[in-house]
């Protein structure tokens, strides 16, 4: 009742206010004020006074009012007025114009346009996905991407594609991070000044114009190995404008060991393409063809096939590997040789000449004659692969070796090389570098590498580029420089041009096959970036021509179209034929045709091997399995990836075997703080090779050849950004160039600095302690008793509760379960990046990781299988069996325990059990007691000890999942299996009203496996692919007798050795 | 044991080894005690003492703000050692308050005459020790501010905490102690209070002691009530000398960590606090007595008494190291077995053989009646076996979970300075709340000790 009637007084009251009297009006307009009154007033005050104005002073009654009425007097009219259109209009402009005054100062408006007409296919909210391809060496990985409104936060395999079939590696994986890197350079720069694009383009305008008259002659073109057809026909025509400039490509980690040695077979360049799945038996030499290389992905895939066992009776192919550095091949293969680098050819040769093609018979070696004879048995199913970093001459004698044993035509077959333009590529940089010497150079279009930082070290690339002080000049006038990153070269170029990222391109690139990959943009550039195809237009005489255009153009070409045999429909419809391909990511039917290759090459007639001398050490230089060639120095992913074999992250290191390391008494030292599971001190040698030295941390690796030293590249980037600079150190400054690969040294080329390195490595432990981690058998041992994974598993029968009577939730709807096969996991890592992708985990830096805090939801372990012997005082003591050591990998995610030990201790309920069986964590609730983790016996729990997530970068915010929540300090995470897909797919059945089909849920670690070996399902599907896994014998719970009942199992690896070496 | 030694309860030993010293009457005994507080001058010793402790407290304050600040990641915690310095100091500070609820409760339940001198400043180490304890498992968590989700509040999303962890069963444990001993300290101190405010010269003191006072007039039915209430909580607070350390046993027992994962941990835990607690009582009683020359009020038979407790918890103690290795190897539980091995050739292997030099082969010592009536050996002995039970609680909580199931995750744990600021930081804290007691309340109870003049006179006519 009284607040109505208040509210009626006031609108009485208002009524008055709104009411006129004529009387006030006319006392305000005869009443201007009086100064003489003012003067008084202020004569008769005292003291200190504030007055805002005159009138106020005064005591003037009008003021008074008018600060206290909401529309003075003066004002023309008051809301009941009716208005003129003249006053209407004064006002409004008025209004316009002090709206502006108005936003003086504060945060400019800005206007959000919702999407008024929904895009076609697009939901909010829901991720779109787009096909595309990562071009990287000589391949090309095709991938889907997914897309939150605008953004690609996720890549994926295509499982069309040829080289992915739906998988990935960790490099297209993280390549995402690449994209939103906030050390990206940003625009056009010219000697580090911000320039405009249309700049570049005149200035490049008038390069070309000036070389006209030339032909080009002082012209050259640097890239990396490109597969493009688009880039490499955009080179050609800037070659045939101007006829006397030359391309060079420089690929640093990529050998020319294959071009040569096919070159040296067959009498021409070729491209070897494997189809593992059909080889029954398979030497590796030194080739890591399920790791790296191109199609390794593709190999993976197809090797794992032929070690899929569904029941005893089933059959698999065996693997040889003769390697001098442990790689994940050879951990996956049955039988490991370690030799050395050179070694390996001399294995080439003697193997040779037991299968009768000439070649360089060696001492009757056991081995040796196993795998001959092994081979010879298989003809036609057996398969022999040189490494990329190998010699032409051990190339060679594969492509005869393969050829003696008819597997051309079946296990592998040869086609044209999938490069426009295949060359030498050390040759070819060799040259350039003669060429700038000579003077002969004048301007140098330096597209996407960094010969600064990769070219060999007696070629001094950098040198090249600097101002010469004696000559006043620099030897080469132009230098324009087109990358990712401003880096070592960068610095060095007169004109810099920030690349685009191939999200943000369109493109063409060729798979290992020859499969013709289109690379579709997913979002416009980030920054002012352009492609290499567009640099090299600016220098063209169609400077404006855009890559969008330039790839229709070229796919709608005639030529283009008799190419691929298409058919008159497709011709006639290049736009249906344009989406098709798109969306599919490829043009079907492009892939290379077999040649017909005849072996020009006879073994016999190869000049005798260079070998090193025993006592010398030799030194070899790969590419790192994490940060590749150093192009992937700036990212924070690949930088925390644990390396496969070594689980060192942040760092390279110099690897030697732990015999050499023993002689050069190199030893770790387990840091107090971290321990095993992060911080390791290992000496620092120098290593002292072709006038030039390098200062690394020594790391010890079991199954390394000895006398090897391994130096991965990449590491050692004088200026790679804010993630990259200043890590590890730099094996390129003692890579000379008639020693690319291998060089030897005496051992007085190692000197121990007396000082420790810390190393972050997040499993220094091998030794599974006799305890039944990783379940073993060999496939006789299989096939006598399938079940001997679980032989020596005590599991409590469920019967021992304390909660007697109660009834086992059933769990009668779904029924998450994964099965990991240890007998396909290579441990090459994909799923490890796919998981940070996907569920936005942080990135802790090698401080943290070595304080054993890295965050990695699953993790991959590494075990050497031992004998059995205590280890409990020195884990790290290092004897005879650790010169070869069985190596086997075992990725760890959160095994969902259904008797979780995690969700009984944790006090606030945060971590609880959904009815499907997921152990599910609620970030909001928890308050980080870490109890939890402490219960976990599998340690798969993470916390975030600090404030780990980075929240102010705001390209960082792009990349995020969005269907993920960002954790924040204090809260414990761990692995949900991607509870956020199941979620996707659980609506999807519940509006169809069926029941979520097998496969319609893909975790991001199973997505990305290259080798299938993650399985995710509903255990409760007899018929998923899950259930059927985890019916089999094979199949054994980690740490069984806990009684946690993990929902992820493992099935046991099964190695296929030959009987013949066994017995040894 | 010497072989002309007396019986030990004889009136020979008993005037040998009085509970008080002779010549005491009711009047003297108040003068000594309450002059402490009320008229000695206080010593530039006492300021010099309180400074330090006071700034140690001080870095403390510093550490756990950067703690809150930073994280828990200052700290030298890691995946998998999730719990560090926060909880071995968290229990060690637990252990070492149980001696002073054991006097002044179990001891006066038992009628024990000799508790009287010892346990008023024994209970309000318990107080103090509670405090620095109670800090701990706040701010060990990843985010402190939050913390109250481990209480039963009626919340309005009607969540409640999960009962089944023991870690919500340590949040009552450890309040309930709390609450008790406060109030049971607070009951006794009453009378004492009142002794204070008649005492006091300064107006402002004579109302602070008299509000805290009660109102209390000593009559009759006051002392009736008093030790109605007296004997109540006594009652009460007994069964929590039991509960409290089992209950924080419980956070690990009921784990299944190896190493953590042992049904002898409730008596083993209760045993070592008690242990801890002792020795801690007689940490401060030694010096106490001597600065304040009380050596009248807690004489050698105290001493004696209370080396004696140690000596037999020590042993049990002792016996539940054995039970650890036995029942590994009884049960050949391999996950057992090996903690025992890394126990003893681990890379903490030296941590765990100073543990058993501090709990077990040192205060071995004290069979002996010359060691147990030698004041100086007394204070290092406990000295000792405070780090020994320090040393106890970091064996278990930490190497424990350095090596368990899955070999690929051992780590290893060090502390960082944060973990050292921190925990020195709280025994500054409990310094200087030491020495404020010592200054504004009587560390004695006044009210019993006259008790025991009558009843000694007595026992001398």
């Amino acid at each position: 009742m009284d607040g109505m009637r208040e509210h009626e007084q006031h609108e009485h009251l208002q009524g008055q206010h709104d009411h006129h009297d004529p009387a006030e009006e006319a006392k305000l307009h005869k009443n201007p004020m009086d100064l003489a009154t003012v003067r008084a007033k202020l004569q008769s005050k005292t003291g200190k006074q504030y007055w805002r104005t005159l009138e106020e002073l005064a005591g003037d009654p009008e003021f008074t009012e008018l600060l206290h009425r909401e529309f003075p007097r003066q004002a023309p009219s008051e809301w009941d007025d009716g208005v003129d259109r003249r006053d209407f209009l004064k006002l409004m402009t008025a209004s316009l114009a002090f709206a502006g005054l108005g936003g003086c100062g504060r945060t400019p408006e800005q206007v959000v346009v919702p999407y008024v007409k929904q895009p076609e296919g697009l939901t909010l909210g829901r991720p779109q996905f787009y096909a595309t391809a990562m071009p990287f060496g000589a391949d090309a990985v095709g991938l889907l991407v997914e897309s939150h409104e605008g953004r690609p936060t996720k890549i994926e395999g295509n499982p069309d594609h040829p080289s992915s079939l739906g998988a990935t590696n960790v490099f297209a994986q993280a390549s995402v991070l690449n994209l939103y890197d906030p050390d990206r350079a940003q625009t056009v720069t010219k000697y580090g000044e911000i320039q405009t694009w249309s700049l570049f383009v005149e200035s490049a305008q008038a390069i070309a114009a000036g070389m006209k008259a030339t032909n080009g002659a002082g012209f050259r073109i640097l890239s990396g190995l490109i597969t493009s057809p688009t880039l490499a026909a955009q080179i050609q025509s800037l070659l045939t404008l101007f006829p006397k400039a030359k391309w060079h490509q420089w690929e640093p980690a990529v050998g020319d060991g294959a071009r040569e040695g096919a070159k040296l077979a067959f009498g021409r360049y070729l491209n070897t393409v494997y189809r593992p799945e059909k080889a029954d038996v398979i030497l590796s030499l030194d080739s890591d063809f399920l790791g790296s290389g191109p199609g390794h992905i593709r190999y993976a895939r197809e090797f794992s096939r032929r070690r899929k066992l569904n029941g005893p009776s089933d059959t698999m192919n065996r693997l040889y590997v003769v390697e001098p550095t442990p790689s994940v091949t050879g951990a996956t293969a049955d039988h490991r040789l370690p030799l050395r680098a050179s070694e390996v050819e001399l294995f080439a040769r003697a193997l040779a000449a037991k299968l009768g093609i000439g070649g360089t018979p060696s001492g009757a070696e056991k081995w040796l004659d196993a795998v001959a004879k092994d081979l010879q048995q298989h003809k036609g199913t057996s398969l022999v692969v040189a490494g990329e970093q190998q010699p032409a001459e051990v190339h060679a004698l594969a492509h005869a070796v393969n050829a003696a044993l008819g597997n051309v035509g079946t296990t592998l077959y040869y086609t044209e090389p999938v490069e426009p333009q295949p060359v030498n590529n050390l040759d070819s940089l060799r040259e350039l570098c003669a060429d700038i010497e000579a003077d002969k150079v004048e301007t140098l279009l330096i597209l996407g590498v960094n010969p600064v930082y990769t070219a060999p070290h007696d070629f001094d690339f950098a040198s090249k580029l600097k101002f010469d002080q004696e000559k006043k000049q620099k030897k080469v006038k132009n230098v324009i420089h087109v990358s990712s990153h401003f880096d070592e070269t960068s610095e060095l170029c007169d004109w810099h041009v920030a690349e685009s990222h191939y999200l943000e391109t369109w493109g063409d690139a060729r798979a290992f096959d020859g499969t013709l990959s289109v690379i579709q943009p997913l979002i416009a550039p980030l920054y002012h970036t352009h492609s290499a195809r567009e640099v090299l237009a600016a220098f063209s005489d169609k400077p404006g021509v855009n890559d969008y255009d330039a790839l229709r153009t070229r796919l709608s070409a005639p030529s283009f179209f008799t190419h691929f045999g298409l058919t008159d429909a497709e011709k006639a419809d290049f736009e249906k034929f344009w989406r098709k391909t798109l969306n599919d990511g490829l043009v079907a039917g492009s892939a290379f045709a077999p040649v017909n290759a005849s072996l020009k090459f006879s073994a016999a007639s190869l000049p005798a091997a260079k070998t090193t001398p025993a006592d010398e050490i030799e030194f070899l230089f790969r590419p790192d399995p994490c940060v590749y060639d150093g192009r992937f120095a700036n990212n924070g992913w690949l930088q925390e990836l644990p390396k496969p074999v070594t689980k060192l992250t942040w760092d390279n290191a110099a690897l030697v075997s732990p015999k050499t390391g023993e002689k050069l008494s190199l030893t770790h030292d387990i840091a107090a703080r971290g321990g095993e599971h992060g911080k390791v001190y290992s000496n620092v040698i120098d290593i002292s090779l072709s006038n030039s030295k390098v200062t690394a941390a020594a790391w010890r690796v079991p199954g390394q050849a000895d006398g090897t030293i391994v130096l991965p590249l990449g590491y050692g980037r004088k200026r790679a950004g804010y993630t990259g600079t200043n890590k590890g150190f730099n094996a390129y400054a003692v890579r000379t160039s008639d020693a690319l690969w291998v060089t030897s040294a005496s051992a007085s080329a190692i000197k121990k600095t007396g000082e420790d390195y810390p190393l972050a490595c997040t499993q220094y432990h091998f030794s599974m302690e006799g305890r039944q981690i990783l379940a073993t058998g060999t496939l006789e041992e299989y096939r006598k008793n399938p079940n001997f994974a679980n032989e020596h598993a005590e599991l409590p029968p469920k019967e021992l509760s304390l909660y007697k009577g109660e009834a086992e939730f059933p769990y009668d709807r779904d029924k998450w379960a994964m099965a990991i096969d240890l007998n396909k996991c290579n441990g090459c890592n994909a799923c490890v990046v796919a998981c940070q992708s996907e569920n936005n985990i942080p990135v802790v830096g090698k401080d943290q990781v070595m304080r054993g805090r890295e965050m990695h939801w699953i993790r991959v372990d590494r075990y050497y299988e031992t004998p059995p012997k205590s280890t409990a005082h020195d884990p790290s003591s290092y004897d005879e069996s650790l010169f070869n050591p069985p190596t086997f990998f075992q990725p760890v995610p959160c095994q969902q325990c259904e008797n979780a030990p995690c969700e009984q201790v944790c006090p606030v309920g945060a971590t609880v059990h959904s009815a499907e069986g997921l152990n599910d964590m609620v970030y909001n609730r928890c308050v980080g007691t870490r109890y939890c983790s402490n219960n976990c016996p599998y340690k798969v729990r993470r916390f975030n000890f600090l404030r780990f997530q980075d929240w102010e970068t705001p390209q960082l915010k792009l990349l995020r999942n969005p269907e993920v929540t960002v954790r924040s300090r204090g809260v414990m995470e761990k692995c949900t299996y991607c509870v956020q897909r199941i979620n996707n797919a659980r609506i999807d059945a519940e509006k169809s009203n069926a029941p979520i089909h097998d496969g319609a849920i893909v975790t991001a670690c199973e997505q990305a496996c290259p080798t299938e070996a993650i399985v995710f399902g509903n255990a409760n599907d007899k018929n998923s692919r899950v259930a059927k896994l985890k019916a089999q014998q094979r199949n054994y719970t980690l740490l069984g007798e806990l009684n946690a009942r993990p929902r992820t199992t493992y099935l046991a690896a099964v190695r296929n050795p030959n009987p013949e070496l066994e017995s040894a | 044991m010497s072989a002309g030694q007396p019986p030990l309860d004889s009136p020979e030993i008993r005037r040998l080894t009085p509970v008080i010293g002779p010549g005491y009457t009711y009047g003297s005994v108040t003068d000594k005690i309450s002059a402490i507080v009320l008229t000695r001058p206080t010593s530039i010793g006492w300021y010099i003492g309180f400074l330090i402790a006071f700034s140690v407290m001080g870095m403390m304050t510093v550490a756990i703000g950067w703690l809150i600040i930073k994280g828990t990641g200052i700290w030298g915690i890691n995946i998998p050692i999730g719990w560090g310095f926060a909880i071995v100091n968290f229990v060690w500070w637990i252990g070492i308050g149980h001696a002073g609820t054991l006097i002044s409760a179990i001891l006066f339940l038992l009628n024990q005459k000799w508790r009287t001198s010892i346990n008023r400043f024994a209970e309000a180490m318990t107080l103090f020790a509670v405090a620095c304890a109670g800090m701990f498992p706040l701010i060990h968590t990843g985010r402190p501010w939050m913390a109250f989700y481990m209480f039963p509040y009626p919340s309005t999303m009607g969540i409640w905490p999960q009962f089944r962890s023991p870690l919500i069963w340590d949040v009552f444990a450890v309040s309930t102690y709390g609450t008790v001993s406060l109030m049971f300290w607070f009951v006794g101190l009453i009378p004492d209070l009142a002794t204070l405010r008649d005492r006091s010269v300064q107006k402002p003191m004579k109302i602070i002691y008299g509000m805290l006072a009660l109102g209390w007039r000593g009559s009759a039915r006051h002392w009736h009530r008093y030790q109605s209430a007296y004997l109540l909580l006594a009652g009460l607070a007994t069964p929590l000398v039991l509960s409290v350390h089992s209950v924080i046993s419980f956070d690990f027992s009921v784990a299944i960590v190896p190493g953590w994962h042992t049904t002898i941990f409730p008596p083993y835990f209760v045993a070592g606090a008690i242990y801890s607690g002792f020795a801690m009582v007689l940490t401060i009683a030694i010096p106490l007595r001597k600065v304040y020359g009380l050596e009248d009020f807690i004489t050698m038979r105290h001493l004696d008494n209370m080396a004696k407790v140690m000596l037999a918890t020590g042993l049990i103690v002792a016996y539940g190291y054995f039970i650890e290795f036995f029942m590994a190897s009884y049960s050949g539980n391999k996950f057992d077995v090996f903690l025992v091995q890394q126990r003893l050739h681990g890379p903490y292997a030296p941590y765990y053989y100073a543990l058993i030099l501090c709990n077990i082969l040192i205060p071995q010592l004290l069979w002996s009646f010359k060691m147990r009536h030698n004041v100086a050996v007394l204070f290092i002995m406990s000295i000792v076996v405070n780090i020994g039970m320090w040393l106890e609680r970091f064996v278990i909580v930490v190497i424990s979970l350095t090596r368990d199931f899955v070999p690929s995750a051992w780590g290893r744990y060090s502390p960082t300075f944060w973990d050292w600021a921190t925990f020195i930081g709280t025994m500054g804290m409990f310094v200087t709340l030491i020495f404020l007691f010592v200054r504004v309340l009587p560390a004695i109870s006044i009210a019993e000790m006259r008790e025991l003049v009558s009843e000694t006179s007595e026992d001398e006519k």
